[in-house]
């Protein structure tokens, strides 16, 4: 590792191995970068994320993953002085073009919180909010997805006879699953997921990553994860990021196994990070 | 050497530490000041209820023989001592008495102080009567006989069993001269203003020679007439009731001897002090605070009940909060969820601040001059023309108050609703817009549920502000004496352009603004006992809607 590598490393382009993936990407970036204000926080990302896998981002904290998470489904439109250049193409669609309708976007991309944030409300309530948000009114088909959405977070057995119960009893694990069944009640194609394991013990741990294994297939699934572990036993394909770069990405196996680039051999090995 | 060696080993700290850093004699100096705020606290509420509540308590009253023979009755309110300044004894202190000895009529004055050294003696005779007059103030002195026109019969042969059963009739008498003077030809009064009006109404809108005039006015003609023969066949048996219980008296005399003859309905109450038990003490103190929460006052204010005062205060009151809630909320919403955060929103949020600063009068003269005269006058034009020039909404009332009072009291509700806003966690938000939810729903749905209570309490403060608010409610529609309710039976039952009374002016009134002082002062403690009693029933009702709110969003059952 000599000062020179490392001075050269900002301009090194994006190291691409072999993806798994054979239906084709669901969302990509093309040469995007994102300025909060005059700070940079992203620098030409070119990826794509396949239909139907996990892809779990890793790197060192204020790489930008979590960023560039929460570019996809346009929550950093909330932070005054955001600014962004090239594109994010979902189905096809450019998601920054001025006609898109950010809400349309959001409910096909359901997101999953650092911290489980369940509404004070019910636990039924919590699950049928896009419902709700969405105008549906036939009490049924509400309990029918609160009873899917539920089922396919595992969470069903642990509740079903107190969903009208305040969310906010729940354990922490228990919270988070709920959040998750709320994201995919409303079906959305894909699914972000913020460091969702960060604030739970190993066994909440253990259980929300089986979960993300039995919703793959299902959904798109992006994943940020800062413990690598979890990013090899969960993902098909990983992003390693670094200072607002992409510096590898490919099929998860050989990111931690022969990862070309100095700085994500160093990573995955706990040099830093 | 010894220098070099102090470089190398700079001297050791102490393990002392000095008592400025230990912190207690913070905590002292704290807990001081927290204690004095309480003392004074608490101590004014003693004195305001202790004085409140002794107020109505009968007092034994004292026959005075003074050393040159005059004789007074009173009750004692209290002794001081003074210094004298006589030229004979130019020095030393002397001491007397204040006595309420009523009475008015006869001597002109309610009060009197009596000097220690001219008194020869005093007692406490078991015949003095204490009455409660509708006009004039207490009697006190001795029952000398009860008239019913032609029949008189002395004192000696009725019981206190006869006189109650006496004074229960004349009530009822008097309840029944009222119901006609003030409810029935009330009544007729307004059917023929209303005639008048919509007389007026049409000869405005067709001009006073048109055709429709004259059929309007045939046709009310007729209306009229018989209003009018309705009215005169009313005031006669209101004239007549009246005469006849203008027969039935009772004759008092005073400790002098003068006597007095007084309508039997114009006793309000009647108790032999110096005889009565515990029993019959109570029973009058529960019948005076009775009177004082239900009845309407007398005599300048200083006597007789407050219920108009309380029922105003309470509706000026909850008017101002349901004013003043959505619109303080609503501007909070849009400063803290909607507008960029920039120097202007800045600049209102300063402005906002001060405007809890301007003094209270500032809002009153602009109540008066935007409210009642700009926007009211511009009503009366439109709606109430045909009544000009005398101003329905053109003047002060109970809508304005409420206005006016809306208007002082946003301050407090706007940065306790941006407070509570900003207090609701953004991950909150977030979670609800990554669900699909548009910034809107979001507030409806999520933030504004979090962020209830804290407006609640803010809106507590503002109604607690609000009730005690007494200088721009002068200029806006509070009133000595108001005649009717903002709230009544006659349509449209809720009359909004009606001046009122509140507790707040009422003391102001009865303390500084009536004949006797004295008189006013336990009236005076009295009202604000009941005015904190109103103001804490208020915040009282709103915090445990604030509680159930609290528990229905943050835990429990839905």
């Amino acid at each position: 590792m000599s000062a020179n590598s490392l001075s050269h490393h900002h301009e090194d382009p994006t190291i691409r191995h072999e993806r798994k993936g054979e239906e084709g990407s669901l969302v990509s970036t093309e040469d995007f970068s994102l300025w909060y204000g005059d700070s940079q926080a992203l620098y030409d990302v070119e990826m794509a994320l396949e239909k139907g896998l996990v892809t779990a981002l890793i790197g060192p904290s204020g790489c930008g993953k979590s960023t560039l998470l929460r570019s996809f489904n346009r929550m950093n439109d909330l932070i005054d002085g955001l600014r962004v250049e090239g594109s994010i193409k979902f189905d096809g669609h450019d998601i920054f073009a001025p006609d898109v309708d950010v809400i349309g976007l959001r409910k096909r991309m359901g997101m999953v919180f650092q911290k489980p944030n369940p509404f004070p409300m019910s636990i039924a309530e919590n699950v049928g909010y896009p419902l709700r948000v969405d105008g549906v009114r036939d009490r049924k088909l509400i309990a029918e997805t609160v009873e899917r959405a539920l089922k396919s977070s595992a969470l069903w057995e642990e509740v079903k006879d107190r969903l009208d119960q305040s969310a906010l009893g729940l354990s922490g694990g228990q919270q988070q699953r709920l959040c998750i069944a709320r994201a995919i009640a409303a079906d959305p194609d894909v699914l972000l997921m913020d460091e969702p394991c960060s604030a739970l013990d190993p066994v909440a741990t253990a259980k929300i990553e089986e979960l993300i294994d039995e919703l793959a297939g299902r959904y798109t699934i992006v994943i940020v994860t800062h413990n690598m572990q979890q990013a090899a036993r969960v993902s098909h394909n990983t992003a390693f990021m670094y200072l607002g770069r992409l510096v590898e990405y490919g099929e998860t196996g050989a990111i931690f196994t022969v990862p070309r680039a100095d700085r994500t051999k160093e990573y995955v090995t706990g040099r830093f990070g | 050497m010894a220098h070099k060696s102090d470089m190398e080993h700079p001297p050791r700290r102490s393990a002392h530490a000095p008592l400025s850093a230990r912190g207690e004699p913070y905590v002292w100096l704290l807990g001081g000041a927290l204690a004095g705020g309480v003392v004074m606290i608490i101590g004014f509420l003693v004195l305001v209820t202790y004085n409140g509540l002794k107020a109505f308590w009968p007092r034994p009253v004292a026959v005075i023989t003074m050393v040159d023979g005059a004789r007074t009755a009173g009750e004692m309110v209290r002794t001081e001592t003074y210094s004298l300044h006589s030229e004979a004894e130019s020095s030393g202190q002397g001491t007397r008495s204040l006595y309420r000895v009523g009475n008015f009529d006869l001597t002109s004055e309610d009060f009197k102080w009596v000097d220690q050294p001219d008194v020869k003696s005093i007692q406490e005779p078991e015949d003095i009567v204490l009455v409660e007059r509708l006009e004039w103030g207490p009697f006190i002195g001795t029952l000398v006989s009860a008239s019913a026109r032609e029949t008189t019969t002395a004192a000696e042969k009725l019981d206190k069993n006869d006189l109650q059963e006496l004074i229960n009739q004349a009530h009822e008498r008097r309840e029944k001269i009222q119901l006609i003077q003030r409810g029935v030809l009330g009544d007729v009064n307004r059917d023929m203003e209303a005639v008048r009006l919509s007389l007026r109404w049409a000869a405005m809108e067709h001009g006073g020679d048109s055709r429709e005039y004259a059929s309007i006015e045939k046709e009310k003609s007729e209306e009229t007439e018989r209003l009018e023969s309705e009215y005169a066949r009313l005031s006669e048996e209101a004239a007549r009731l009246d005469a006849e219980d203008a027969a039935i008296t009772f004759t008092f005399a005073d400790v002098s001897g003068r006597e007095i003859t007084i309508r039997q309905s114009g006793v309000v109450r009647m108790y032999w002090p110096n005889t009565q038990g515990i029993l019959g003490k109570t029973g009058v103190y529960i019948a005076r605070w009775w009177e004082f929460l239900t009845a309407e006052p007398r005599e300048a204010n200083t006597e007789g009940g407050v219920m108009p005062a309380i029922f105003g205060t309470f509706v000026m009151t909850v008017m101002m909060a349901l004013l003043v809630a959505p619109f303080g909320v609503m501007a909070a919403l849009y400063l803290r969820e909607y507008a960029r955060q920039s120097a202007l929103v800045s600049l209102v949020r300063i402005s906002v601040n001060n405007m809890a600063g301007v003094p209270s009068i500032v809002y009153g003269i602009f109540g008066l001059g935007f409210f009642a005269y700009g926007v009211g006058g511009w009503m009366d034009g439109w709606m109430y023309a045909e009544r000009l020039p005398s101003p329905t909404f053109g003047t002060g009332g109970v809508l304005w108050a409420s206005l006016t009072l809306a208007l002082l009291t946003a301050p407090v509700v706007i940065v306790a609703t941006e407070e509570a806003l900003s207090a609701v966690p953004q991950s909150a938000r977030e979670g609800s817009l990554a669900c699909g939810a548009s910034k809107w729903q979001t507030i409806r749905y999520i933030v504004l549920p979090k962020a209830l209570p804290g407006i609640m309490t803010g809106l507590i403060l503002a109604m607690a502000r609000g009730a005690g608010e007494v200088a721009p409610l002068m200029l806006v529609g509070v009133v000595k004496l108001a005649p009717e309710l903002p709230v009544d039976m006659v349509f449209p039952y809720v009359h909004l352009e009606r001046s009122f009374m509140c507790l707040g002016f009422h003391i102001y009134d009865v303390g500084f603004q009536s004949r006797n002082a004295e008189a006013g002062k336990p009236m005076v403690f009295m009202t604000t006992l009941l005015l904190m009693s109103v103001v804490a029933a208020l915040n009282a009702g709103a915090i445990i809607i604030r509680n159930r709110l609290k528990k229905r969003y943050v835990a429990g059952h839905f």
